[in-house]
């Protein structure tokens, strides 16, 4: 209960049908106290744009050029990040945390 | 994820109905399995956890490392009544996640000025509640005292099916609402669905206190498996 990410799987599936490349991260792990919990989702589509959060904002750049690999190649990919205590605070995050992010084609 | 899988998410999600996705995080394969449908799933145990839960988590089964991801309706709560005590659950169940929606006729009480920010109905029940969409996935509480204005947000609330019904009145105010509800037509059964007199008991005092007996009450019916949810209730 309680999902607040309503538009961005109808972001993800409005991109797809206007014929964009689009990629869909999902937390789907979590270690310690992380910013995000398992079932967050940031949508990506080929032009870079992106909606939605995996972590309070310090690894969605990486993620985002990840799916831009996974939406050439077509290939789901599982990342693995550490949130590094420096960059947590910079953003005002809690520290220490580590999260896996699973990446996907959509269609 | 195919678009066949992610239209027809969206269309459950539209029409507040909750749904699982079942992720095979090595091969990529999903499929998606409806609430309707997970009394015949073999991951039955895990689905139900995992939803009355409202939070996702990775699963081994047959070998597989599957990533059950939920997809749950945002709750609503409609407070059917614009007294003291909504003053102080409105905001309580917004921290808590919940759409809320007060209902109340009387315009001296559903002012803007006593709910800043919360959207009020001034209407009567019968006008106010079809358009909000009362559903299963909504908690519906009546906190007017008035029988002409409770009665037949009661009568609605059954209707719906919401998965937490509750009334305000002593235990003597609620077996005369009992006879009352009964001779408009509501079933034994829907009857004993009120939770009267609301809310945990808590020793609960001013209206803040009641509100977080009731949001305790909603919380233990949204989350507790249904044999620890009687024994706390």
């Amino acid at each position: 209960m309680l999902d607040r990410d309503e538009d961005i799987l109808k972001a993800a599936e409005d991109w797809q049908k206007a014929g964009r490349g689009v990629a869909l991260a999902t937390v789907v792990e979590t270690w310690g106290s992380a910013p995000r919990p398992a079932g967050s989702s940031l949508v990506i589509n080929d032009e870079g744009t992106f909606l939605g959060s995996v972590s309070g904002g310090c690894v969605e750049g990486a993620v985002v050029t990840e799916a831009m690999d996974v939406i050439e190649s077509g290939k789901p990919k599982m990342l693995e990040f550490g949130v590094a205590d420096e960059t947590a605070w910079n953003v005002g995050l809690s520290c220490g945390g580590t999260i896996r992010v699973f990446v996907e084609k959509v269609g | 994820m195919k678009l066949e899988i992610l239209h027809e998410l969206n269309a459950e999600r539209a029409a507040r109905r909750p749904v699982i996705l079942v992720t095979d995080t090595e091969s990529g394969e999903q499929r998606l399995v409806k609430a309707k449908d997970f009394a015949t799933d073999p991951l039955r145990a895990e689905l139900e956890k995992q939803l009355r839960m409202g939070r996702s988590a990775n699963v081994e089964a047959g070998g597989k490392k599957l990533f059950l991801n939920v997809y749950a309706p945002t709750a609503k709560l409609v407070i059917v009544g614009a007294v003291h005590i909504s003053q102080a659950l409105a905001p309580l169940a917004r921290s808590l996640g919940y759409d809320v929606t007060v209902v109340d006729p009387r315009t001296a009480f559903a002012s803007p000025e006593r709910f800043p920010d919360v959207p009020l109905v001034a209407e009567w029940p019968d006008t106010a509640l079809p358009p909000l969409n009362v559903d299963p996935y909504t908690a519906f509480v009546a906190v007017t005292h008035d029988p002409k204005i409770d009665d037949p947000a009661l009568l609605h609330a059954f209707e719906r099916n919401c998965f937490y019904i509750g009334a305000l009145g002593s235990r003597k105010t609620h077996a005369k609402r009992g006879d009352r509800l009964r001779a408009q037509g509501a079933r034994e059964s829907d009857i004993a669905r009120i939770h009267a007199p609301i809310g945990l008991a808590i020793g609960a005092v001013s209206p803040s206190e009641i509100a977080v007996a009731i949001m305790a009450e909603i919380t233990a019916v949204l989350r507790l498996p249904p044999k620890e949810k009687e024994e706390a209730a």
